[in-house]
């Protein structure tokens, strides 16, 4: 393939390029049929006068016609340019590249160099072919032989006959199941998935208050199997966690169920393949997976909150495994999560939010929003305990067959949300304490007053799930409000 | 590919050593010493504290208590709050009730 583009930020696992001389810069190696047909071109930009430095990455005696080539076999000048097609020319004028042109094209060699009438014998265009640093038996090697010096992580060396897998887990860097071995390559691979520098502290992490860094960050996403492209969104997810508002602490701390829910909006959805559809709060994504697992990860083994030390959850639920879904934000009726918090439509954003496990609404009678909302409203008394009030939020997760009742209907979420809050008000004499014979229930006094079970902005929907279903999902909170956790919403970076 | 590199491995944790601090010697008697009694606004943890301050009074007539009440049991107590037990208490008692 032929083409151009434009200077590549130097990306975070790379080193500085090395001392490249100003001028134009070519690399070649002597297997790749389009480098040797272009030498006459490299020696007639010589001839020209052009400041022309070659770097050769197989055959440090090619090209012959040039004397002075530069042996790159080593491939550190092409691994640190980022080379993925030999021949590659570039113009570096201040130790800094502004133009790259790949393969033979001769307007653009033209263009790059500022000599005409360049190559006369070539055809207009030629494929190049790959670099040497693009092979993939190659990547990890050479990610490790030039990165590496950039990690800071302690290294952990393992015994000879030690497991990688029994070694973690030993360790205590494992929620239970299996990981991924941190290793150098893979972790570098993982920087890859960002332009932040490894050493960029991304948050403060609870409990211990520790500052986690880009690097830190990405060791655990290797351990929760993510991918490079999901290492923004845990990024974002780290820094919404580790927020006042969201009281990463405390959600930690709590004897409660819950823990950090990550709701994803947006393009990097689709980008990166997440599941907003059947199973959606279930198993099978390995994005839905492996974001919500790294989030937890970076808690436990950054931020030192770990179940039976600062943890000290009464049971849990099986989301503090992972719990992290995508909206479906085209078939819904509604305006998108992140959207309603303020959001720009084209952002991608993830939110946080600080719930239990979630449990079923079925209603497959109900085809009149009314009617549907007495029945959200009958399974959201229970959130907490019945006879609570006020303390929780809750998230509803409304299927596409349950949203387009309302959707038929035209019933916005403002809508459906002050029709579910004239549901749940109550009496308070149904609420108090040893009300219909039970103990627990708001404190006396009350009784005169009309409660309603959620504050005005304590009810948040979110649109996803299979096709087929009747069924809608509720997540309860843990405590809401400036006393508990708020839900964060972060934009997704690069 | 890279088979040393398969026995190395980075290390996900914070990489801190806790210290071990001594704790503080157990005063032999309450007589004189002032104990804070700290509510962390869980329920009924001041029904849990109003019979403990009762008790200790009982047990102890020259014994000055002072109570503190965290602002929300979801969150690590105020800065100002802590600075306040540690210089005006000898002893505190903290209420985790649930």
């Amino acid at each position: 393939m032929t083409g151009s583009q434009t200077s590549p930020a130097v990306r975070s696992g790379r080193p500085r390029v090395p001392a490249v001389p100003d001028g134009i810069v070519a690399v070649v190696k002597h297997e790749c049929e389009t480098c040797v047909s272009v030498t006459p071109v490299l020696a007639q930009l010589r001839r020209a006068g052009v400041p022309l430095t070659v770097y050769t990455q197989d055959d440090p005696g090619f090209p012959r016609e040039l004397p002075d080539v530069v042996d790159d076999t080593e491939l550190r000048v092409s691994w640190a340019l980022d080379l993925l097609t030999v021949p590659t020319i570039l113009r570096f004028d201040g130790g800094v590249e502004i133009a790259r042109t790949e393969g033979w094209h001769r307007p653009r060699w033209e263009e790059l160099t500022g000599v005409a009438g360049l190559g006369p014998d070539l055809p207009e265009l030629r494929p190049g072919c790959g670099s040497r640093t693009a092979d993939p038996a190659m990547a990890d090697e050479l990610a490790t032989r030039f990165g590496s010096g950039r990690l800071r992580a302690r290294r952990v060396s393992l015994g000879s006959s030690e497991d990688e897998a029994e070694a973690a887990f030993e360790r205590g860097w494992t929620d239970g199941l299996p990981v991924v071995p941190p290793t150098e390559a893979r972790v570098l691979r993982m920087l890859e998935g960002t332009t932040r520098a490894p050493e960029e502290v991304v948050a403060t992490v609870p409990p211990d208050l520790v500052e986690c860094t880009v690097e830190k960050a990405a060791i655990n996403a290797v351990l929760a199997g993510c991918r490079p492209e999901y290492l923004p969104l845990v990024l974002a997810a780290v820094e919404a966690m580790c927020t006042d508002e969201f009281n990463g602490h405390g959600l930690v701390a709590t004897t409660y169920f819950s823990g950090p829910v990550v709701i994803v909006n947006g393009p990097v959805r689709q980008a990166i393949g997440m599941n907003s559809a059947g199973n959606v709060l279930g198993q099978g994504n390995r994005a839905n997976a492996t974001i919500g697992r790294a989030l937890q990860l970076i808690v436990r083994n950054v931020g030192g909150g770990v179940p039976g030390g600062v943890d000290r959850a009464t049971l849990g639920n099986p989301g503090k495994y992972t719990f992290c879904f995508a909206e479906d934000e085209e078939g819904s009726p509604w305006e998108s999560l992140a959207v309603e918090r303020g959001m720009a439509p084209e952002s991608s954003t993830v939110t946080l939010y600080a719930g239990e496990g979630p449990r079923g609404v079925v209603d497959q009678l109900s085809r009149t929003p009314e009617s549907l909302a007495r029945s959200f409203a009958g399974s959201l008394r229970t959130v907490g305990h019945h006879k609570l009030a006020l303390g929780l939020d809750a998230m509803l997760v409304v299927s596409p067959e349950h949203a387009r009742v309302f959707g038929e209907a035209a019933w916005t979420k403002a809508r459906l949300r002050d029709e579910l809050l004239e549901l749940l008000t109550v009496p308070g004499a149904e609420l108090v304490r040893g009300a219909g014979g039970c103990d627990e229930g708001l404190p006396q006094g009350l009784e005169e007053a009309a409660i309603p079970k959620f504050r005005p902005d304590g009810l948040w929907f979110v649109h996803a799930g299979g096709r087929a279903g009747l069924f809608s999902s509720i997540i309860g909170s843990w405590i809401n409000g400036p006393g508990g956790s708020q839900p964060v919403t972060r934009e997704v970076g690069t | 590919m890279t088979p040393d590199s398969a026995t190395v491995l980075l290390d996900p944790t914070s990489e801190r050593t806790p210290t071990t601090r001594a704790r503080v010697a157990r005063p032999s008697s309450l007589d004189g010493l002032t104990v804070g009694l700290l509510d962390i606004s869980k329920p009924r943890g001041d029904v849990f504290l109003d019979a403990l301050e009762s008790t200790l009074r009982a047990r102890v007539p020259d014994l000055r208590v002072l109570r503190y009440r965290k602002p929300t049991f979801a969150k690590v107590a105020p800065v100002d709050l802590r600075h306040e037990i540690s210089t005006k208490c000898d002893l505190v008692i903290e209420a985790l009730a649930d």
